[in-house]
């Protein structure tokens, strides 16, 4: 059996002490696979974004253990490794706007991402080109984010979470500021990369519209994630 | 990837109008290292070039480019005969207002002790020397007087015979050499009215005391012309200049003249220093005080447009932090922000400098040394006052970007 992109093992998050004390989430456990694609959903406020951000690494759990790909990252509070230098190498976001740097191009966009993780700039340039092509807006690759449709933003962004080749993806709401139609491309592409790239995919979504395209389903529920089955299970004899 | 370039780039009507902003500020701190040169310059320039060894004036003064400093036209004389002295001149120096052309026209009036001092050591632009003992002279170009120019000066006209530029006194105003006698008619000029009057008080005087009285032919003498009276002889010179003979000791003739109570001598050195430490000091640390506070304002303006730009990027600072940029990579997105800026506008100060300097009223004068340490200035400003940027882009979370 292949290591997991992400463990996920009794991860409590709590804001606040006393009476104005909120538990976000009570000891959530999840696992993903390489090449998985995992829905999260839930209510506002159920907790769904304090587990991504908490995978992020850039919102530490009051307990809990984080593994990825391997290894043990995060031991409640406590970072276990370099976490920017871990964010730089194994991991890969994507979010509900693009947020792609405006003063970049397109193509740039994507070269920084492997510029910041040592590449050599020409080598980043032909690697972020690829990656522009594969996703089909290599011809928009020479263009700033104002000049690019939101489908086309957010592909620059899948990009960008693609370059170093990470273990794992975690989006948030990344269909949530396009219609149904590049929504639903938009999710069709994370399949894709899961299986091609093979990388874990978890994607934090309300758009109930594309569930078809998660390989599982999370629900989050006051603070807990219950695992919900698909259509492809729920089909199932 | 150089990110600063780009946002610059991508901001850059900002950046253009903040540096040229900056530019014309450093232009100024520039200017003022540059106006104190020129004003050092043109205090010294006449004593540099008159080229005497020894200024003697009145005993206790500081020489007549300090304070008003008369001595006797014989002290000239008795100068000379002084062992080691190959050659004394009287020298007058005064400043006056006229109208010329309508304006008014402020000149320093030199006299040169003609016939022994023709000019020689000034340099010419055009035209010659003074040739004759009156009623000729020798005028900066910066005066706007020509060639051939009749110029009238108290009671007679004076021709501009020469002409020379860049020669003027410690205050900016041109130089204009004459003879000692026409520099002192021009000096102690007054009206007509003026001399009968006090011809006639000074009859009056005579005539109510008991010396008058007992010789009448004193009352006459009163009434007649001041230059035949010792008592109002003509006026004294601002000073003497001594030369020395080849190989002559100066310490030992400066001994001599320090045994004569009526004068003070100095050398040149000591005239320069007493002119640069009188005037000059204090528009020295006037203009030291204009350059500080231009450079705090150009560190504060260059702080604030830097801290600016970073809080328009503080999402894409965010990005940065989250995909794993190291904090070196942010860090040089903003100190090199600050550099090029600091950088352009110290380009744009000395180009516009070199267009504007020539054309200030007064000689600005930029050494290789003020446009380095300004460089260095410009580089330690940027610096400082990118920190501000800086502290406030290290405290960005990356999951700022997460917000909506």
């Amino acid at each position: 059996m292949s290591t997991p992109a992400v463990e996920v093992q009794n991860l409590r998050k709590v804001y606040g002490s006393g009476h104005t004390e909120v538990v976000a989430v009570r000891d959530a456990s999840l696992s993903i696979a390489r090449g998985e694609v995992v829905g999260m959903l839930g209510p506002s406020g159920s907790g769904k974004s304090t587990i991504l951000t908490a995978m992020a690494l850039i919102n530490l759990p009051t307990s809990g253990r984080i593994t990825i790909d391997g290894t043990p990252v995060l031991d409640g509070p406590k970072a276990l490794v370099d976490l920017r230098a871990f964010r730089r190498r194994h991991l890969g976001f994507v979010f509900q706007k693009a947020n792609l740097i405006p003063f970049l191009t397109a193509l740039e966009n994507v070269q920084i991402a492997l510029e910041v993780n040592d590449t050599r700039p020409r080598q980043a340039k032909r690697r972020a080109m690829e990656l522009l092509d594969y996703l089909d807006v290599g011809p928009r690759a020479h263009n700033l984010p104002v000049a690019l449709s939101g489908g086309e933003q957010q592909r620059v962004a899948v990009a960008r979470a693609l370059a170093n080749k990470p273990g794992l993806i975690l989006a948030d709401e990344p269909t949530a500021a396009l219609d149904s139609q590049r929504g639903r491309q938009v999710m069709e592409l994370f399949g894709k990369v899961a299986r091609e790239q093979n990388a874990g995919v978890i994607v934090v979504t309300h758009d109930h519209r594309t569930l078809d395209v998660f390989d599982r389903i999370l629900e989050m529920e006051d603070g807990g994630l219950i695992e919900r089955p698909t259509s492809q299970t729920q089909s199932k004899p | 990837m150089n990110l600063a370039v780009r946002d610059i780039r991508h901001n850059a009507g900002r950046f253009i109008f903040t540096t040229l902003g900056i530019g014309l500020l450093l232009m100024v701190v520039l200017g003022m290292s540059g106006i104190y040169r020129g004003l050092i310059y043109e205090a010294t320039l006449l004593v540099d070039r008159i080229g005497a060894d020894l200024w003697i004036v009145q005993g206790g003064t500081r020489g007549p480019f300090a304070e008003m400093s008369r001595v006797s036209a014989s002290l000239e004389d008795r100068a000379r005969a002084v062992p080691g002295v190959a050659s004394a001149r009287r020298f007058v120096s005064h400043t006056i207002q006229r109208e010329h052309r309508g304006k008014p026209l402020r000149i320093v009036v030199e006299g040169l002790s003609w016939p022994e001092d023709r000019g020689a050591w000034i340099p010419l632009i055009a035209g010659r020397g003074i040739e004759r003992a009156h009623f000729e002279m020798i005028a900066d170009a910066s005066l706007g007087m020509t060639l051939g120019e009749r110029i009238e000066l108290g009671k007679d006209v004076y021709e501009v015979v020469g002409l020379t530029r860049g020669l003027v006194g410690s205050s900016g105003d041109g130089l204009a050499f004459f003879t000692v006698s026409d520099a002192m008619a021009i000096q102690f000029d007054v009206p007509g009215e003026t001399v009968r009057l006090e011809r006639e008080a000074r009859r009056e005087r005579v005539a109510a005391s008991d010396l008058g009285r007992m010789q009448p032919e004193f009352i006459e003498r009163a009434a007649g012309l001041s230059s035949g009276i010792p008592a109002f002889a003509k006026p004294q010179v601002s000073s003497v200049l001594v030369t020395l003979s080849p190989g002559a000791d100066m310490d030992a003739v400066r001994t001599t003249f320090g045994n004569w109570p009526d004068i003070t001598v100095y050398s040149t050195q000591q005239q320069k220093d007493l002119l640069l430490s009188g005037m000059v000091d204090k528009a020295k640390r006037q203009l030291g005080l204009f350059r500080v506070l231009l450079i705090l304002i150009s560190t504060i303006i260059i702080a604030l447009i830097i801290y600016t730009l970073t809080l328009d990027k503080v999402r894409d600072i965010a990005l940065l932090k989250l995909i794993g940029a190291r904090n070196g990579v942010i860090i040089g997105l903003i100190l090199q922000q600050a550099l090029l800026m600091g950088a352009v506008g110290y380009l744009i100060a000395w180009g516009l400098g070199r267009f504007a300097f020539p054309r200030f009223p007064r000689l600005v004068i930029i050494e290789v040394a003020d446009l380095v340490s300004l460089a260095v200035i410009v580089a330690g400003i940027s610096t400082a006052a990118s920190v501000l940027g800086i502290w406030k882009a290290m405290r960005v979370e990356p999951n700022t970007v997460l917000a909506a």
